[in-house]
């Protein structure tokens, strides 16, 4: 057993180290490997087909962007036609409109999702009552378990006109508002159900991280006379410190594709103007107007942006804080 | 009731030094304490009020909902609208669906996940980086919405279950999670069943496995509770009403829409008679099975996410 790894470990070292390898070289470890781990490779065969067919033919079937694309034609489409969809959406005007659309949700979801999380970790960190802090964390993690259609549903009985809210307006003197139909709340309000949903679940990764930080470290800075507040901000931040760069990476990769599915089931026409995004107008266009290929050029541009986005976040990182996702 | 574990549980059983008793608690510490209580508990209420809004909501008269009466309990008592929802017969078959895609697409994800992730965490094989690779870079960048429905379609795979299950079959980050969970195993066990002549698939089955159960079981139920919340894939895929989940049942409902090509329509007001009760209702009947056992999953949840974010 043992001889047949370091046979195979002291073949394999020369592939890596030396490119100019004789052609015959890799072939024979890899068919050595085949022989050996057989077994183990076919139980990727499966798999492996599934990101074959459903993730990897999907990325080539963005060639239908440049290519003219009828419903029950030809998957690839039927001919070329250049960067004719991306010449017309980028000189599309409601284009530029969702496009700014996105990035202000993706900001605003950024600004509260990413930061609320950690003053919650934090704060949940100083209570000393056990069961308190069990109770507020098993509630706080509830709305994580929920389909984006119930919360679109609560949000939506919340906001009628004779809602909750509403009441709390009519309360205040006020009059009711449509709020759901006014393109001036939606921000507001997608804002506000995301942090709703996704704040108490956020906290779980950083309440393992503060448990990891050092007691030690506490009791120094107490004994160079430092308060609770400078020992948040010199112990605890910086023990949670490549947690919260892992999460702000992965937020970013999450910039473009803003909760598609939520704003596909709060939105309407009325407000459009400010809750329409790059996705939901793809969906639009290629669904309501069957323009697959000029959708399809949309989609590729987002994903290409948010990959982007995500490589240079981690780059940006990994010079800077020295933490990164690769 | 245990809600944050393994990472904790070490230092609740060590006597920790205890910082926080251990030294005079100044004033503003104290201040510090009562604030953070008030904050806490108004996290709870902001949490929870609107379940209990809902619930009130659904058990109350129409038209005290319309008056605007209606927050924390139900007024003019009636389980009226329970009995009209639950004499839908579309609702029950739309719940039947429901659970029958969640059971289909949980079983493929999980034989799925299982083989990879345990492929995957085979240091020594050869191509492992590029098996790893190949699902990771799934994670930050996609085909798109479009690829993805000519794909479906073309596959002919619309209106059947397969549309829901195979082109979510593997999570990466589950994925991820169980390579973690298969590389913290030890080796020796395996290499004592390859000793005697087991082979890789019976390694993986009656060794591998049987100490797998925890790690299968958080699986089980990530895929699970995902595919009972899904409701794009149907709501794309699904052209007649018998073949919804029941999530794209409430859709329809709150979207005021009659059919699944009706996108992005306004709810318009006074369509049906105890429309706002009948939300109510089909939102507490399709949140209930998730209530009910989430105070028995949700430690497993956690433990789950830990186990992903130890590999990071």
């Amino acid at each position: 057993m043992s001889s047949v790894t370091t046979l195979n470990s002291s073949a394999s070292s020369p592939d890596t180290t030396t490119p100019n390898r004789p052609p015959r070289a890799p072939r024979q470890t890899w068919r050595r490997a085949l022989r050996r781990d057989w077994q183990l490779y076919s139980l990727a065969i499966l798999p492996l087909l599934f990101f074959l067919i459903f993730r990897y033919l999907p990325m080539l079937g963005n060639i239908i962007a440049f290519r003219r694309f009828q419903p029950g034609g030809n998957i690839f489409g039927e001919y070329w036609v250049g960067l004719r969809y991306f010449k017309m959406f980028l000189n599309d005007p409601t284009f530029w409109n969702v496009f700014t659309n996105t990035l202000v949700l993706g900001a605003l979801t950024l600004l509260f999702c990413f930061p609320l999380p950690i003053v919650l970790a934090l704060l949940l960190n100083e209570v000393r009552a056990r069961k308190l802090k069990r109770f507020v964390q098993s509630v706080s993690y509830l709305p994580h378990f929920l389909s984006i259609v119930i919360v679109a549903a609560i949000v939506m009985q919340l906001l009628s006109m004779d809602g909750t809210v509403n009441q709390l307006v009519r309360a205040g003197g006020g009059d009711a508002i449509p709020f759901l139909q006014r393109p001036e709340w939606f921000r507001t309000i997608y804002v506000s159900s995301e942090v709703w949903q996704t704040v108490g679940w956020g906290t779980i990764l950083y309440l393992a991280a503060l448990t990891t930080i050092d007691d030690d470290l506490y009791e120094a800075a107490r004994i160079d006379g430092a308060n609770r507040w400078r020992q948040t901000w010199h112990v605890t931040l910086p023990g949670i410190r490549p947690t919260m760069v892992t999460l702000l990476i992965l937020n970013i990769g999450a910039f473009m594709a803003v909760g598609f599915e939520k704003i596909l089931l709060l939105y309407n026409p009325l407000t459009y103007p400010t809750a329409d995004v790059i996705s939901t107008y793809l969906f639009r266009m290629g669904f309501q107007s069957s323009n697959f290929s000029y959708a399809a050029a949309i989609g590729l541009f987002e994903a290409v942006i948010g990959l982007i986005l995500v490589v240079s976040a981690n780059l940006i990182a990994r010079r800077t804080v020295g933490t990164s996702l690769w | 009731m245990v809600t944050i574990d393994a990472a904790e549980r070490p230092t609740e059983t060590k006597p920790r030094p205890r910082r926080r008793r251990g030294i005079q608690q100044t004033r503003g510490y104290r201040v510090f304490q009562v604030v953070n209580g008030i904050i806490l508990t108004l996290v709870v209420v902001v949490t929870l009020y609107p379940f209990v809004n809902i619930v009130a909501r659904s058990m109350s008269d129409e038209a005290y909902i319309i008056a605007g009466q209606v927050n924390l309990v139900p007024r003019g008592f009636t389980l009226e609208t329970y009995q009209l929802l639950m004499s839908d017969s579309l609702f029950w078959t739309n719940y039947r669906n429901t659970v029958f895609y969640t059971v289909t697409a949980t079983v493929i994800s999980i034989v799925m996940t299982t083989c990879y992730a345990y492929v995957l965490s085979k240091k020594q094989l050869k191509g492992r980086g590029m098996l790893v690779g190949i699902a990771v870079f799934t994670m930050f960048f996609t085909g798109g919405l479009i690829p993805n429905y000519v794909l479906v379609t073309s596959l002919g795979l619309k209106n059947s279950v397969w549309a829901i299950a195979l082109p979510n079959a593997i999570n990466v980050f589950n994925l991820l999670v169980m390579k973690a969970f298969f590389e913290s195993l030890p080796t020796e066990l395996e290499e004592a069943a390859a000793v005697d002549g087991l082979n890789t698939y019976g390694i993986l089955l009656r060794i591998v496995l049987p100490l797998s159960k925890a790690i299968v079981a958080t699986m089980v139920l990530f895929y699970a509770v995902a595919f009972w919340n899904s409701w794009f894939a149907a709501f794309l895929y699904m052209d007649r009403q018998e073949l919804w989940p029941v999530t794209v049942y409430l859709r329809n409902l709150i979207a005021g829409a009659t059919g699944a090509e009706n996108v992005g329509a306004i709810t318009e007001a006074n369509e049906v008679q105890a429309e706002a009760t009948l939300k109510a209702v089909t939102i507490v009947l399709t949140t209930l099975p998730i209530l009910l056992v989430y105070p028995f999953v949700q430690r497993y949840f956690v433990r789950g996410i830990m186990l992903g974010a130890v590999k990071g």
